[in-house]
């Protein structure tokens, strides 16, 4: 609709995609996968890869076709979209990327259930044009593969005192060097494997978002006004 | 009729987007079905050979298998698969399914490879939930205690010693984890028992397809 507030709307999407709203620490959605899979750093980029190209796909479907859905059936057509779109990320992954297929499981399939998906759809790429719905998707998608590696890097150096293990899953048998290990003889430990390890990791993560905007509000309150800050 | 016309529209809607939606589906799984299909062949003569050396047999494994009907001494409730390793068609092993029922969390599937002597070529767990970091040490790339199975048989050690040294056996434990290990030991030994009673009956169906014009 305006083509002179691009590069602000931009800005907007992609503080809106990584942080504001992002979809693990602000919205909170994607949980189950998100909790699941991070047990390690590479497995974290895995399933973060994947929802991220859904999300970018079914974002500039749903935005093409916007003119011709008709709303009573919006929804069913999201879902045929998002569900075509993972099924064929899916078959691609159990091709080309076998042994990460194996790893991430019936995480894969379960993109589908991702509320962020569907609800980046509803919200955003059925009422903006194309190319600002991918940049949405891409940003949105992002946020939660950050907050995927972050997770997972957090328990995987906690868990096993290692970082970048099973690399070659991803990046082929030359990847496979690529592990550190910080202590040879590392016990492990095992809560931060296990999945209250990935609830307790995840809630660190939000309370450390939270302290960190507080401390900008803060410091934003006291540059702009000098009355007493009463929230 | 305004509102038939409509109906009519959005159901063809969303016909639409189902054939487009199936569409692309059914052109990828045509793209990539020839691949899954050659990786999850590859995969599992990966695993095979890490039981059964590769050196030890020269026929086409995977191509050889025969079902296996369900036995309680293999823990198995459904047919499953064996694979048969021939070596200038004459049989040298076998690869069992083989379960144990009594895991930590549920039941824990084998592999066990057996050569034509009854003696162990390896064993390797293809499925099971045990605790991450306690009992799934279990899995080969774990700890290297599965490995400690090749080369025994019903005879090695006796019996009584088939077990985990906590029951005055002769196989480890892990640390904090008796279980897993303890149920891996007595599906192993409840196999060669099968493969001791069974052995004739294995082997005879392969060589008899061999020798099948």
């Amino acid at each position: 609709m305006s083509t002179h507030s691009t590069l602000d709307e931009t800005g907007t999407i992609t503080r809106n995609g990584l942080w504001t709203n992002n979809v693990a620490l602000v919205q909170l959605l994607g949980l189950c996968p998100l909790l699941a899979v991070t047990g390690t750093f590479i497995n974290g980029l895995g399933l973060g890869l994947a929802t991220l190209m859904t999300l970018v796909f079914s974002n500039a479907f749903v935005s093409a076709i916007r003119q011709w859905t008709r709303p009573e059936v919006r929804i069913p057509i999201f879902v045929l979209i998002i569900a075509s779109i993972v099924t064929t990320i899916e078959l691609a992954m159990n091709a080309w990327w076998h042994e990460l297929y194996m790893v991430l499981g019936i995480f894969i399939p379960l993109i589908v259930t991702n509320c962020s998906i569907i609800a980046r759809a509803e919200s955003f790429a059925s009422r903006n044009n194309v190319i600002d719905s991918i940049l949405d998707g891409f940003m949105m998608g992002m946020g939660f593969l950050l907050v995927l590696i972050t997770l997972g890097s957090l328990r995987e150096i906690l868990g096993s005192g290692t970082l970048f293990s099973h690399a070659h899953l991803m990046f082929g048998e030359a990847a496979r060097d690529w592990m550190l290990t910080f202590s040879d003889d590392y016990p492990g430990f095992l809560l931060a494997v296990l999945p209250p390890g990935a609830f307790m990791g995840l809630g660190l993560l939000i309370a450390c978002k939270n302290v960190i905007d507080r401390r900008k509000q803060a410091t934003q309150h006291i540059a702009t006004t000098a009355a007493p800050v009463n929230a | 009729m305004n509102r038939h016309k409509q109906i009519a529209t959005t159901a063809f809607l969303l016909m639409l987007f189902a054939v487009v939606g199936a569409a692309i589906v059914g052109l990828t799984y045509d793209q990539t079905a020839e691949q899954i299909e050659l990786n999850h062949q590859r995969v599992l003569l990966q695993r095979l050979n890490t039981i059964l050396p590769a050196d030890r047999y020269d026929n086409d494994l995977i191509s050889s298998q025969i079902q296996i009907e369900p036995d309680p001494l293999l823990g198995t409730s459904q047919t499953e698969t064996a694979y048969i390793a021939t070596r200038e068609s004459k049989a040298v092993g076998i690869v069992l399914p083989a379960i144990a029922p009594n895991g930590y969390n549920g039941s824990i599937r084998l592999l066990v490879g057996i050569y034509h002597d009854g003696t162990l070529a390896g064993v390797r767990v293809a499925q099971h939930r045990e605790t991450p970091g306690l009992g799934d040490a279990i899995e080969a790339s774990r700890s290297d205690w599965i490995l400690g199975f090749a080369g025994r048989s019903l005879g090695n050690p006796d019996e009584k010693k088939w077990k985990v040294k906590r029951d005055g056996g002769v196989f480890d434990q892990f640390t904090g984890a008796t279980i897993s290990p303890r149920a891996v030991v007595k599906a192993v030994h409840s196999a060669l028992k099968y493969f001791e009673k069974n052995q004739k009956m294995l082997f005879a169906s392969q060589t008899d397809s061999e020798n099948e014009p």
